[in-house]
């Protein structure tokens, strides 16, 4: 059984971007444990000599040749932006207030 | 404690922008200067469902860096998502490398002083570059908002990280000269840093001297050229010196260099250490290195400056000084190499090249390959001084034209009368006027006021407007008085 604490949930929420109500912060808290409990079966295999597993595809090598190709037109790339301006992405305010 | 008590311990962290035809993970164009976001696509814009495929020429140049600074290349490696929010960075994590960077545990030479110290390579890694932010105030503090332009989202970087092993600004700076020149010499960069293809942050402490523990270090951001490095690493380095013998704490923390004001600022410290969680990017299968790629690059490699150094002082007898500064650039050593082909002494080369050559590029502002200079301009004017023909007065001229048009300095000597005049009858004629015009200065140097002389040769060398052979006029003045 793992717990994670209000503080963490707090932390991943902050890294996230996220507001939580005090509601959801008690349901991720619950989520988020049972998650890790699950995962904590995989700590009961043993790994003596297996080499950590980094894709579980059987891939490695895949690129590309240095060639240029164009993909996008600029109205096609800005045609989701929320607002545009001078053939830009225009972002509010990014510091925060004081 | 006294200041001279306390040891710099610097790190630098520089990030190389690699010249490829197209980007890292997508095939956009990495040209610079297009219009805003006309080189972007899904991948580089970050849409969803979008998938990255490595671009193989970025893991060769980083291959060829790495070898290139004496590091060990991984032979399994792999690419990390670093996680974070910017406007800049559409996907919210950068595609870099964590644990198992492409390269590590190299070294590169300087010499401070007259001595040589070896500085540690910690690793070399591949990442992509963010996008570039318009602020719509003077600043990011007092902005409303923000452009993002995404051209530059994607584009390949490597990140070149030292051991804490530098010592001084001064240091840093040649480090800096010493590994922009290896990264030119290996042509996967041009290093501009006014456009921003080399970019360096640093990690300064201090400590007393002979201690083995590492103090508390700040990090210095937004030094924009090598100038900058320097002088922003000197004041952080006395800042934290004086903060050190008051007794007060050094607080780990970034700190903005302030280019108009020549102080670093601290950013407002964060209530907790950046937590970028990496995890290794699902999208990018791992790399398996060929040993016998690597191999192939390494055969590749050019010859690096320090091998050229030790060469020019060892094949063409050229003292410390003139092969450093000969080498900093390859096409200028490649040209003297050329030069040196063509005429029989390279220390005279060498002269012409350090004095004439770079002086006119400096002038200029140009790069050798922007002018219309070939080896044989160089070695024909040497050759018509050494011949006599022409003096080294004119020979300035006349190279100072061929440098601006190409013209062959031959023709222009012939075209402009340039022809030195060694007649001694004729020379000295204007010697014996010369004597005559000027007895104050004469009698000046009978005195014993030995640059009366120097003024009496230029006399001469006016009325001939510059063509006298100096050498005569000089021997036909000391014989006359």
């Amino acid at each position: 059984m793992v717990k994670i604490t209000d503080v963490e949930v707090e932390k991943i929420a902050r890294l996230s971007q996220l507001e939580l109500t005090s509601e959801e912060k008690r349901m991720f808290t619950q989520q988020l444990s049972d998650i890790l409990t699950f995962a904590q079966h995989l700590a009961q295999v043993n790994t003596d000599g297996v080499p950590p597993t980094i894709s579980v595809l059987d891939l490695v090598n895949v690129w590309r040749d240095d060639e240029v190709k164009e993909w996008l037109s600029r109205e096609e790339a800005l045609a989701e932006a929320a607002v545009v301006e001078d053939g830009c992405f225009k972002v509010p305010r990014i510091m925060d207030e004081e | 404690m006294r200041k001279e008590d306390l040891e710099t311990v610097i790190g630098l962290e520089v990030h190389v922008e690699l010249s490829t035809e197209s980007k890292a993970f997508c095939r956009c164009s990495t040209a610079f200067g297009a219009e805003p976001n006309t080189q972007v696509c899904p991948v580089c814009l970050g849409l969803p469902g979008a998938l990255p495929v490595l671009n193989k020429r970025v893991l060769e140049y980083a291959i060829k860096t790495g070898l290139a600074l004496n590091c060990s290349i991984a032979s399994q490696s792999k690419f990390d998502r670093k996680n974070y929010f910017y406007p800049d960075l559409p996907k919210a994590y950068q595609i870099s490398q964590f644990d198992q960077p492409i390269a590590y545990d190299g070294y590169v030479d300087i010499t401070v002083d007259g001595q040589a110290r070896r500085i540690g390579v910690k690793r070399v890694h591949m990442e992509e570059d963010a996008g570039k932010l318009i602020h719509t105030g003077d600043d990011i503090a007092t902005a409303t908002s923000s452009l993002v332009d995404l051209n530059r989202a994607g584009v390949p970087l490597i990140e070149i990280v030292t051991e804490p092993d530098i010592r001084s600004p001064e240091e840093a700076r040649l480090y800096l000269t010493k590994l922009k020149t290896i990264i030119q010499y290996l042509g996967v960069s041009d290093c501009k840093m006014e456009e921003g293809s080399l970019r360096c942050d640093a990690n300064l402490s201090v400590r007393p001297r002979g201690s083995s523990k590492l103090g508390t270090k700040s990090e210095i951001k937004n030094m924009n050229s090598f100038r900058a490095v320097f002088r922003g690493l000197s004041f952080e380095e006395e800042r934290q010196k004086e903060a050190f013998l008051a007794g007060e704490e050094i607080v780990q923390e970034t700190r903005h260099w302030d280019e108009s004001r020549g102080i670093t600022v601290g950013m407002r410290s964060k209530e907790e250490a950046q937590d970028y969680r990496y995890f290794p990017d699902p999208d990018l299968p791992p790399l398996a290195i060929d040993p016998t790629w690597v191999e192939d690059i390494r055969a590749d490699l050019p010859e690096l400056p320090d091998v050229r150094v030790a060469r020019f002082i060892k094949e063409y007898g050229l003292p410390d000084y003139d092969a450093e500064v000969l080498t900093t650039s390859q096409r200028v050593a490649d040209f003297y190499d050329d030069c040196v082909r063509l005429h029989a002494d390279p220390k005279a080369v060498s002269n012409w090249i350090m004095s004439e050559v770079l002086r006119l590029l400096n002038a200029e502002g140009k790069e050798l390959e922007e002018t219309p200079l070939t080896p044989e301009h160089v070695t024909k004017v040497l050759k018509l001084m050494d011949e006599g023909v022409i003096s080294g007065r004119i020979a300035k001229d006349v190279f100072e034209e061929t440098f601006h048009t190409g013209r062959d300095p031959e023709e222009i000597v012939k075209e402009r009368g340039l022809v030195q005049i060694s007649d001694e009858d004729e020379l000295g004629r204007i010697v014996a006027e010369v004597l005559e015009a000027n007895p104050n200065v004469v009698e000046d140097y009978r005195n014993g006021k030995d640059k009366a002389l120097g003024y009496l040769i230029g006399q001469v060398m006016k009325a001939t407007r510059g063509k006298a052979n100096p050498q005569m006029v000089n021997r036909l003045f000391k014989e006359k008085l």
